[in-house]
């Protein structure tokens, strides 16, 4: 069973819209593995021109180190299907993403690979963005986060994400269990592809 | 049974097992797009667990993001994109082959991006499933199927079972009516979409547009239409189906043929949505006041028309921020702004229409000095098709590349990219930052834009070049 609570202190990126193109540029997805790409995340921004760490973006401050939880500004992986948004992320130690609103293909990515996004009320995230550094904790199996003042609020999950999370459940043998189903159909339905 | 939407006539079809409360539902998937950079850890995936490519006959495979746009005649072409692409481009060849998929390769006459020859093919046709591990997969409901990008995850549960697990999205319409006016195009009315319901006013939806306006585009328009759907946030964008459809897929060589065609025809003619039937959200756009759009910052919901001043949104940090790095000024149009670069090319706008328009516009005219425009056509058969029309020499003519087919500057994975600082005017569909290389500053416009802006040096009307197309 994995681990049902993640309690950290928070990095704050407060730009809204935050891309997949930002999270990990075009230019590290000629791998052909999914390990190592925690180099390539928020690449533009950590580094300048010259490869030397950006000392003001978020990420790079010493109190970045070790945070597993990450609270964006508004609309955070909105663009493309790379899956390789949240390995870099997670290879990189981010364990939770915290923003108002989660774009729908980088939501799915992140269940299938262990990182939770956590949508929250306005209220909510105007105080986590204007807190970077909070220790907060995300409990899982309860699907609430709790403030440093102990108040919890809950986020939306889906039932089966949550539970494939706890149980640490393959979703492709979930789907293998119901080969005899997706075998009936292919016979049953009234034309072909 | 009461009122449905075309989208959930082809959701209905295709349900498996259904959702409950505890458990999304399994979807079947009719056509599955595969490329090279998505792909790799899928493959490695059913390698580790010992399992085969269910159904290798509704999986379609080309090579299109990482590829170069120069010719590949031997291994050594291959050089160009650099080490890591080309064991890329090789692993990609060497799954293909191991697990039984036809790859349209660098051998192929069919090979090209891949959300253009699907369509191209006849592979793409109404009421089907479709799914890529690339965004823009949107582009097919264009056809009246459901499609949809997914990531690599959910490409290994395809491979595997032809399956995914989804839950069904919401409903959102989008009626456009009225005409669009001569000069603006397909892309320039889903930028003016994309601007008013924002970049993620579509999120959690399905998009079907309909109405007058989209009724009459062509299946080319409709498919710029639909590929930008993402860039709203959407899981998909879907048209009906009606006889442009049917005219376009007619004798291509995976459309139906015989009486499989006639049968495959009646079939799609019932997949419009029924009178009444209900969509969580609705917006109305009218295409006759719309001019040529521009994007101004560093998504494409920030977007004005051509001779509109860009928004003045005092103390907005993020806005502030975009308007910082694409040097644009609040108050003032994007027109006369300088331009390094045009690109014409990627999945938005790469077929015949859009290179015979960006013709019609450099035809006789040369590309402005100090002004770099690369043209890269959709695929190897639009590339023959607009050699085939003599428009290749127009644009060499006009001081333009012309290069073989392939996703290319629009994401810059395969070497062609915008040197940092540099402005790119670019018929692509997204202006994010670093998209076009580090540091690019990105103005997304149509085909027609984007030859005036070549010609001028700057950003232009481009309605002042227009003519009859050559």
């Amino acid at each position: 069973m994995a681990n049902k609570t993640i309690t950290s202190r928070t990095v704050v990126l407060p730009s809204n819209d935050i891309d997949t193109d930002q999270i990990i540029p075009a230019r590290y997805l000629t791998t052909t593995t999914r390990e190592g790409l925690g180099d390539g995340l928020f690449r533009d921004l950590r580094f300048d021109s010259d490869n030397k760490p950006i000392e003001d973006f978020p990420l790079n401050t010493p109190d970045a180190i070790g945070a597993e939880v990450l609270v964006a500004g508004n609309n955070f992986g909105c663009g493309s299907s790379r899956e390789h948004a949240p390995w870099a992320l997670l290879d990189y130690g981010i364990r939770v993403v915290i923003s108002t609103e989660i774009a729908d293909i980088f939501r799915n990515n992140s269940l299938k690979n262990g990182l939770l996004p956590v949508i929250v009320d306005a209220g909510t995230h105007r105080w986590l963005i204007d807190n970077p550094g909070a220790e907060i904790s995300v409990d899982i199996a309860a699907t609430t986060l709790t403030l440093p003042n102990g108040k919890s609020v809950s986020y939306p999950i889906d039932a089966f994400a949550r539970f494939c999370l706890l149980e640490g459940t393959d979703q492709l043998g979930y789907l293998q269990s119901n080969l005899d189903a997706i075998e009936r159909f292919e016979e049953q339905r009234s034309w072909t592809p | 049974m009461s009122a449905r939407t075309l989208f959930d006539k082809i959701w209905d079809q295709h349900v498996v097992v259904p959702e409950t409360e505890d458990t999304p539902a399994v979807f079947y998937i009719d056509l599955h797009l595969i490329h090279e950079v998505t792909t790799p850890q899928a493959f490695s995936m059913l390698r580790d667990k010992g399992l085969p490519v269910r159904r290798p006959d509704l999986t379609l495979a080309t090579m299109d993001h990482s590829t170069p746009t120069t010719p590949v005649k031997t291994i050594k072409d291959l050089e160009i994109v650099g080490p890591n692409a080309q064991a890329q481009i090789l692993q990609m060849e060497k799954n293909c082959r191991d697990f039984g998929i036809d790859l349209l390769g660098f051998d192929s006459d069919s090979r090209g991006i891949v959300h253009v020859i699907g369509p191209e093919l006849g592979a793409t046709q109404p009421g089907k499933t479709i799914v890529c591990g690339d965004s823009h997969t949107s582009t097919h409901g264009a056809f009246g199927a459901f499609a949809f990008g997914i990531g690599t995850t959910e490409i290994g549960h395809v491979l595997a079972t032809q399956c995914l697990l989804q839950r069904k999205p919401k409903t959102l319409a989008v009626n456009v009516d009225g005409e669009l006016p001569d000069g603006v195009t397909a892309k320039d009315l889903i930028l003016a979409i994309i601007g008013q319901i924002g970049v993620n006013g579509g999120t959690g939806h399905v998009i079907e547009y309909r109405g007058s306006a989209i009724e009459k585009l062509s299946m080319e328009a409709r498919m710029t239409i639909c590929n930008m759907s993402i860039e709203a946030g959407a899981r998909a964008g879907m048209i009906a189906p009606d006889e442009t459809t049917f005219d376009y897929l007619q004798g291509r060589p995976r459309s139906p043929s015989g009486t499989d065609w006639d049968e495959a025809v009646t079939r799609w003619r019932a997949l419009r949505g029924d009178d009444g039937a209900h969509f969580d959200k609705e917006v109305t756009i009218d295409a006759s006041g719309l001019q040529p759009m521009v994007t101004f910052g560093t998504n494409p919901g920030m977007v004005v028309g051509i001779n509109e001043p860009v928004p003045d949104t005092a103390n907005d940090a993020n806005f502030d921020k975009a308007l910082r790095y694409m040097q644009v000024d609040a108050g003032k149009p994007l027109l006369d702004k300088a331009v390094d670069i045009v690109f014409v090319g990627s999945c938005t706008n790469s077929r015949l229409s859009d290179l015979e328009l960006t013709a019609s516009i450099l035809k006789g005219n040369k590309v402005a000095d100090g002004v770099r425009m690369l043209i890269v056509p959709g695929s190897q058969q639009v590339k023959r098709q607009a050699e085939a029309a003599g428009l290749d020499k127009i644009f060499t003519d006009a001081g333009a590349e012309w290069r073989e087919s392939g996703c290319s500057m629009c994401l810059g994975m395969n070497g062609d990219t915008v040197p940092s600082g540099q402005l790119s005017v670019s018929t692509s569909n997204r202006n994010f930052e670093g998209r076009q290389g580090i540091g690019a500053r990105t103005v997304l416009a149509s085909p027609a834009t984007a030859a005036a802006a070549a010609i001028a040096g700057r950003i232009v009307d481009p309605r002042v070049f227009l003519r009859s197309p050559v």
